[in-house]
């Protein structure tokens, strides 16, 4: 729960991030949030609604706008995760994400770098940031000066775990091995870029092509906590059915239909080049306002409503 | 049943025909990946700890745990033993199995007994309980040098500090989950 003080600073910051975008030719959109059908991910189960379902994330419709003819899009949005809280997660909770045609997956962890640098400049006296420009949140003191730390997922799991990537996919522990050992590690004296996931955790994103074993996806870590998760988008609609079918064939349906998002498939040609990322509004507004619960930072829980 | 996503500090749950109850919780899920639920347990009979990572699809069963109001009758040996005053029903816990609760308890308290299944396993003291003070030094009026608490003994053995007016035969009430002095009583 916000006081009206920490109201009026998730607002300034709201405004920030708008004024950011708009200052950079982008244009914010809002799509709906009850869909028919969703894009198949396995371990997302989302909530229904008289027969279509809540998104849990802009991505479906953000895309097929690109297909119409806008080349940067952002927006600010609720989304909905069913079964998901804790210190980090919600149920519902804000989500910022936004695309830039003709870009990769390296252009956008240097726009996060100019996000969060511009946000802290913008918005005075953040209580999460020191004197000296340090975000401080637990027990972790970060320094923002770009540039930040780019640490690929094999590295991490050599340099934090000492197990190979591949031996951690086979024994089905890389999620277990990767929230026990490794994210406690990243981003806790500046933030990490962990890049290049393995090709079956980026289902929607890019293959390498420096490495077909890879997927062209990063997420940003500060202070332990993930707070971003971008791609080099998938753009070819034959490798993403098979890939869909892949993740509802290999992973489960968790709750969903089998229907595939047609539409969005036969949109997908008409893209070309492009990057994408969302980011958690929350999580952001709580390392800044150095709140240590994502429950502190939204206006209402669902417990006080 | 309860499945992962039940998961919380406090809840009861069984394992392997054990009762255990969640001391410690943390969700986390990665990006894209799989929710997992972290826990601290205590088994509720050997006090055993562990940690465990649960996932989405692991269920676990409701334990039968029963709580009923009894009446501490008396030890014998390294048996304690109580009834239930409207059945008449009579049970026995070990020493070991009440541990601390042993500081506070009297004949004749009535106590929550915890029950898994058919089995006794624990006791729920009263919040407050008033017992006497066996062993005490004297109360020297107007001594202003000491220190403003002294140790005494009460009729269970247990020792601890009280404020130096308390005196040998007092009755003085005591929080059972400190182990701390709140009252002299007036009987």
């Amino acid at each position: 729960m916000l006081t009206p003080e920490g109201l009026r600073r998730r607002s300034d910051l709201l405004q920030a991030i708008r004024s950011f975008f708009l200052e950079r030719d982008y244009i914010e959109v809002d799509t709906p949030l009850r869909l028919p059908v969703l894009i198949p991910e396995s371990n997302l189960v989302p909530f229904s609604s008289e027969g279509c379902f809540l998104h849990t994330s802009p991505e479906l419709c953000m895309k097929r706008l690109l297909a119409r003819g806008c080349s940067r899009i952002f927006q600010i949005c609720h989304c909905f995760r069913k079964e998901e809280r804790g210190r980090l997660h919600q149920s519902e909770f804000t989500m910022l994400e936004w695309y830039h045609q003709g870009w990769d997956y390296f252009d956008l962890m240097y726009q996060c770098e100019e996000l969060i640098g511009a946000l802290v400049r913008r918005c005075p006296d953040l209580p999460g940031i020191s004197s000296s420009g340090q975000l401080c949140w637990r027990d972790s003191r970060v320094a923002l000066t770009p540039p930040w730390e780019r640490l690929t997922v094999a590295e991490a799991f050599g340099r934090y775990a000492g197990v190979e990537v591949n031996e951690a996919l086979r024994a089905g522990d890389f999620d277990e091995i990767l929230v026990t050992a490794i994210e406690p590690h990243l981003g806790r004296n500046r933030p990490v870029f962990l890049y290049d996931y393995p090709l079956e955790l980026g289902s929607l994103a890019r293959r390498s092509q420096q490495n077909s074993a890879v997927a062209e996806r990063f997420e940003l870590y500060i202070a332990g906590v993930e707070l971003a998760n971008g791609f080099s988008e998938l753009v070819d609609p034959q490798e993403q059915r098979q890939r869909f079918q892949r993740e509802i064939t290999t992973l489960g349906l968790g709750g969903k239909t089998a229907a595939l998002p047609e539409k969005f498939l036969a949109d997908l040609s008409l893209i070309g080049e492009t990057a994408g990322i969302a980011l958690g509004m929350d999580r952001l507004c709580m390392l800044l306002m150095g709140c240590p619960d994502i429950s502190q930072v939204t206006p209402f829980i669902f417990e006080e409503l | 049943m309860y499945t992962a996503s039940d998961l919380r500090k406090g809840l009861k749950i069984q394992i392997d025909g054990e009762p255990y109850i969640v001391t410690e919780f943390d969700f986390s899920k990665p990006g894209k990946g799989q929710a997992l639920y972290r826990t601290k347990m205590r088994n509720m009979i050997t006090g055993v700890q562990f940690t465990q990572t649960y996932r989405s699809n692991d269920k676990f069963e409701r334990p039968n745990l029963e709580e009923r109001k009894m009446q501490f009758l008396y030890a014998q040996d390294n048996d304690y033993h109580f009834m239930d005053t409207s059945s008449y029903e009579q049970i026995f816990l070990t020493k070991e199995q009440l541990g601390d609760n042993l500081n506070f308890l009297i004949d004749n308290m009535e106590v929550e007994v915890l029950f898994f299944g058919d089995r006794p396993i624990d006791i729920t003291l009263p919040t407050f309980v008033n017992l006497e003070v066996t062993v005490a030094d004297p109360w020297a009026k107007g001594d202003t040098s000491g220190s403003d608490t002294k140790p005494v003994t009460v009729q269970t053995g247990f020792q601890l500090q009280v404020p130096p007016f308390v005196e040998q035969g007092d009755k003085i009430q005591i929080d059972t989950r400190t182990g701390t002095y709140i009252t002299r009583v007036k009987e």
